[in-house]
C-alpha cells in the first residue's frame, strides 16, 4: 500500500516519537531501578528472579534518617555546587569575553590546553592537593571544595561561554564604543545581556557536574564537610547485603538535582546543543 | 570592686579555656558493617560515660577508607582520631611508627584477646591496633541439598570431598550450584580465598629467599583445581563475586556450598535476611596435602594514629569499643546473638552466646586454628596466612588476582596467568629490594 506524503508524515513523525521514547526510557530505567530498589527489603532486593511487585517498605527511608544529618550533607552539596559555579563563572565570563573578542595568537592553543587538563585523572593530584589543603587547614572544609569545583568546570564553561560570546555580531560592540563605552560596559551591557541564557545554560551543567562530584567531596572531607556523593558511599558495605539501603539514599541524593534539571531541561538543551546545527 | 570585676572576668574565662581544653571532638573512620554502625548507635554510652568527649562517625566503603586512611597517615593530615583498620596495616603501620601504641588499663584484660587475633596486631610486642571483630574462613553449606545428595560433611573435609559434594548437589536446571567461591579481582576478595586454597595444595607465595613461587607445580595444580570446580558446579559469571554477590547467591538459595570469611554465618542463618536459613550448617575449611593456612585470618580493628592531637581521648574510645563491657552492653541490647565475635575468649566460653549462635563452635575453631606465622607447608619469609606482611603485596596480590579471574572467566588459560603473575612478582620484588 503506498502512503501519501501526509501518512508519511504522520508514520515518521510517530515513528521518531517511539524511538525517542525508547531510548529515554532505556536511559532512564537504571534510576527508575534504584527507586523501586529503594522500597523493598535487602532480601526482595537481591530476590531472583527480580521482583516488579511486592510490598513496599519505608524501612530504609528511615533507617537513612536515623543514621545520617540529610540535611547537612545536602546543604553542603548546595553550597559547594552554588559557590563552585559562582566562582567559576566569575572567572570564565571575562575570560571567555577576552578570547573572543579580543584573541591572540594563542587563544586557540590555551582554550585547547584548558580542555586538555580534564583529560588528567583526579588521582594523580590527590597527594599534592591533599597536602596543601592540610597546610592550610583546610581539611574537612566546604571552601576547598568550591575552588576544586569551580577549577575542574572553568575548562567546559570556557568553552561553552566562548561559543556563545563568538555568536554576537562584532558590529554591535563596535558601535558601543563608538558611543563611548568602557570594556566594562561592554561586559555588562550588551555581552552578558546577549547572552544570558548561554551563561545560565553554562551555570546550570556546573551545577550538575558540581552535585554530582564525587571524588574530591570524599576524599577532602571528613564528619564536618560530607556532601550527598559521601553520604551515598557511607552506605556501601564490604561485608553485608546493602543495595536497598544504598539505593534509598542514591534516590535521596539524586531527588533534588532531578527536580531541578527537569525544571531547567530546556535551558539545559539549548546550551548543550547551541552551535551544534548551523 | 574593680579589682573584684577583674578578678571574676578572669575566673571566667579562665573556666571557659579549661571548658573548651576538656571538649574534645573525636572522628572516628570506619566501614558500613553491621556491628560498626551498631557501635555507632551506641555511642552515646561511651559519651555519657566520658563527658566533653564528642564522637564524629565517617562511614565510608572498604577501598575508600584504606584510601582514605593511607592518604590521611602518610602525610600526616590528621583527619582522624581514631580509624579502622585490618590485620594487614596494623603491624606494617606499627612498624612505621604511623600508630600509637595501645596502652590499656588492667579493667580492660588484654590477655582475654584470642592470642591469634593478638599476634596479628602486634609488632614488636606492642599492641597497635585492638580487635572489634576477628574472622577467619569456614564452609557454609546447605544441609537440606547434602541431605538429598545422600552425602555427608565431616568437620573437616578434603578438597576432593568438596569436589564430590559440589557435583551431587548442582542442579543447574533448578539454578542451584554445587559450590560458589570469590572470583572477583583484588588482594581482599579472590586472592584472599585462592591463598588458602593454595596453601592447602603445598603452595606458598615466597620462599625463604623472598623469590616468588607462583610458577611452582603446587599453585599450578591449585588454581586448575580451582578454576575446574567453578566451571563445572559454579554459578555463572563467577569471575565477578566477591563476598556480597556470593551472600545474595547463597541468601536466595542458589549455592549448595560456600567457604568464605566466618562472618557470614550470621548473615545466612537469619532468617530475616536468608531464604535457607534453617538449612544452613557449618564444617572447617578443606585441606588438600596439608591443613596449613588452610582458613584465613582477619580482623577489623581501632588504631589510634600517632598524628592525633587527642590521644588520651581516642584510645579511652578503642578501649572501651573492644572492651568485654561493650560485648555485655550489645548483647543486653540487642541479644548475644549479635555481638561482635572473634576477639575475646570470654565471649565462647559465655554460654548465652553459644546458646544464641549456632556457628560459635566452627567459628571458634577454625580462628584458633588459624597460625599467621605458620601458615605454608614450607617455611614462609613473611607473616599472614591469607595475605603476606609486605607494602608490596597488595600490588602484587592485585596483579595476580587479575589474571587468575581472567583465567576463570576463560580468556587465558591457568598457566598463562600463573606466568603472568610470577613475572609481575618476581619484577616488584626485585624493585623493592628483596634481592637482585
Amino acid at each position: 500500500m503506498m502512503l501519501n506524503i501526509s501518512q508519511r508524515k504522520t508514520v515518521k513523525h510517530w515513528a521518531t516519537g517511539l524511538f525517542a521514547w525508547l531510548v529515554a526510557l532505556i536511559l532512564f530505567f537504571p534510576i527508575l531501578w534504584m527507586i523501586m530498589t529503594s522500597f523493598k527489603t535487602e532480601l526482595q532486593a537481591i530476590s531472583q528472579p527480580p521482583l516488579l511487585f511486592w510490598e513496599t517498605t519505608f524501612d530504609n527511608y528511615i533507617l537513612i534518617q536515623e543514621r545520617s544529618d540529610y540535611l547537612k550533607y545536602a546543604f553542603n552539596s548546595l553550597y559547594t555546587s552554588v559557590g563552585g559555579t559562582l566562582l567559576a563563572l566569575i572567572i570564565a565570563v571575562p575570560s571567555a569575553y577576552a578570547m573572543a573578542f579580543f584573541p591572540g595568537k594563542y587563544t586557540k592553543d590555551i582554550l585547547l590546553w584548558m580542555l586538555s587538563t580534564k583529560m588528567l585523572p583526579a588521582v594523580g593530584v590527590l597527594i599534592p592537593i591533599y597536602m596543601i589543603t592540610q597546610m592550610g587547614g583546610l581539611l574537612d572544609s566546604i571552601y576547598p571544595l568550591i575552588l576544586i569545583f569551580a577549577l575542574m568546570n572553568l575548562p567546559i564553561i570556557m568553552w561553552m561561554l566562548f561559543t556563545y560570546f563568538k555568536e554576537i555580531p562584532k558590529e554591535i560592540l563596535e558601535a558601543a564604543r563608538m558611543d563611548g563605552a568602557t570594556t566594562r560596559d561592554e561586559l555588562r551591557h550588551i555581552v552578558m545581556p546577549l547572552s544570558w541564557g548561554g551563561i545560565a545554560s553554562a551555570g546550570l551543567l556546573s551545577l550538575i557536574l558540581c552535585w554530582n562530584e564525587a571524588f574530591w567531596s570524599i576524599q577532602l572531607t571528613a564528619s564536618d564537610a560530607g556532601t550527598l556523593a559521601a553520604l551515598i558511599a557511607s552506605y556501601s558495605s564490604p561485608e553485608g547485603l546493602f543495595w536497598a539501603k544504598v539505593s534509598a539514599a542514591s534516590t535521596m541524593a539524586c531527588a533534588p538535582i532531578i527536580v531541578f534539571g527537569w525544571f531547567c531541561q530546556k535551558q539545559l538543551v539549548q546550551g548543550l546543543t547551541f552551535g551544534a546545527v548551523k | 570592686m574593680k579589682i573584684l570585676k577583674m578578678s571574676a572576668i578572669a575566673v571566667a574565662v579562665t573556666m571557659s579555656c579549661v571548658s573548651t581544653a576538656q571538649a574534645a571532638d573525636l572522628t572516628i573512620a570506619t566501614v558500613n558493617n553491621g556491628h560498626m554502625i551498631e557501635m555507632q548507635k551506641l555511642t552515646g554510652h561511651f559519651e555519657k560515660a566520658n563527658p566533653g568527649i564528642n564522637v564524629n562517625w565517617v562511614t565510608l566503603d572498604e577501598g575508600t577508607l584504606r584510601s582514605r586512611v593511607t592518604t590521611d597517615i602518610a602525610t600526616k593530615g590528621g583527619q582522624f582520631d581514631v580509624m579502622t583498620i585490618g590485620m594487614y596495616e596494623a603491624p606494617m603501620w606499627g612498624a612505621k611508627g604511623w600508630l600509637e601504641a595501645l596502652d590499656f588499663d588492667a579493667s580492660y584484660d588484654v590477655d582475654d584477646i584470642l592470642p591469634a587475633m593478638r599476634g596479628g596486631l602486634s609488632h614488636g610486642g606492642n599492641l597497635y591496633a585492638a580487635p572489634f571483630y576477628g574472622e577467619s574462613s569456614m564452609i557454609m553449606y546447605r544441609k537440606d541439598l547434602m541431605d538429598a545428595a545422600g552425602m555427608t560433611m565431616p568437620d573437616n573435609p578434603t578438597w576432593g570431598h568438596i569436589e564430590d559434594a559440589a557435583a551431587a548437589m548442582t542442579d543447574k536446571d533448578n539454578g542451584v550450584y554445587g559450590i560458589c567461591l570469590r572470583g572477583k579481582p583484588g588482594w581482599g576478595d579472590n586472592m584472599a580465598f585462592i591463598t588458602t586454597l593454595a596453601n592447602s595444595f603445598g603452595a606458598q607465595w615466597f620462599d625463604m629467599e623472598k623469590k616468588p613461587q607462583l610458577d611452582s607445580p603446587a599453585w599450578n595444580h591449585a588454581v586448575n583445581f580451582y578454576v575446574d570446580l567453578l566451571t563445572n558446579y559454579g554459578p555463572p559469571g563467577s569471575s565477578g563475586n566477591s563476598f556480597n554477590e556470593i551472600l545474595a547467591l547463597t541468601n536466595a538459595g542458589k549455592c549448595g556450598m560456600w567457604i568464605d570469611a566466618t562472618i557470614a554465618a550470621s548473615f545466612v542463618s537469619d532468617p530475616s535476611q536468608s531464604s535457607v536459613a534453617e538449612h544452613m550448617a557449618f564444617a572447617q575449611s578443606p585441606v588438600a596435602v596439608t591443613h596449613r593456612g588452610a582458613n584465613w585470618l582477619w580482623a577489623w580493628a581501632l588504631a589510634v594514629p600517632a598524628g592525633t592531637q587527642q590521644s588520651a581521648e581516642a584510645q579511652a574510645f578503642v578501649q572501651w569499643a573492644t572492651s568485654k563491657e561493650y560485648i555485655e552492653l550489645v548483647a543486653a541490647t540487642n541479644g548475644w546473638a549479635s555481638v561482635p565475635t572473634g576477639t575475646r575468649s570470654s565471649t565462647y566460653a559465655n554460654k548465652n552466646f553459644t546458646d544464641a549462635a549456632v556457628f560459635a563452635d566452627a567459628e571458634l575453631k577454625a580462628i584458633l586454628s588459624a597460625d599467621p606465622s605458620n601458615s605454608t607447608q614450607a617455611p614462609s619469609p613473611f607473616k599472614g596466612v591469607q595475605f603476606q606482611a609486605i607494602p608490596e603485596f597488595a600490588d602484587i596480590a592485585g596483579a595476580v588476582g587479575q589474571q587468575l579471574s581472567a583465567a576463570l572467566a576463560g580468556d587465558i588459560t591457568v598457566e598463562e596467568a600463573l606466568a603472568e603473575s610470577q613475572k609481575a612478582a618476581d619484577r616488584a620484588m626485585r624493585k623493592a629490594k628483596y634481592y637482585k
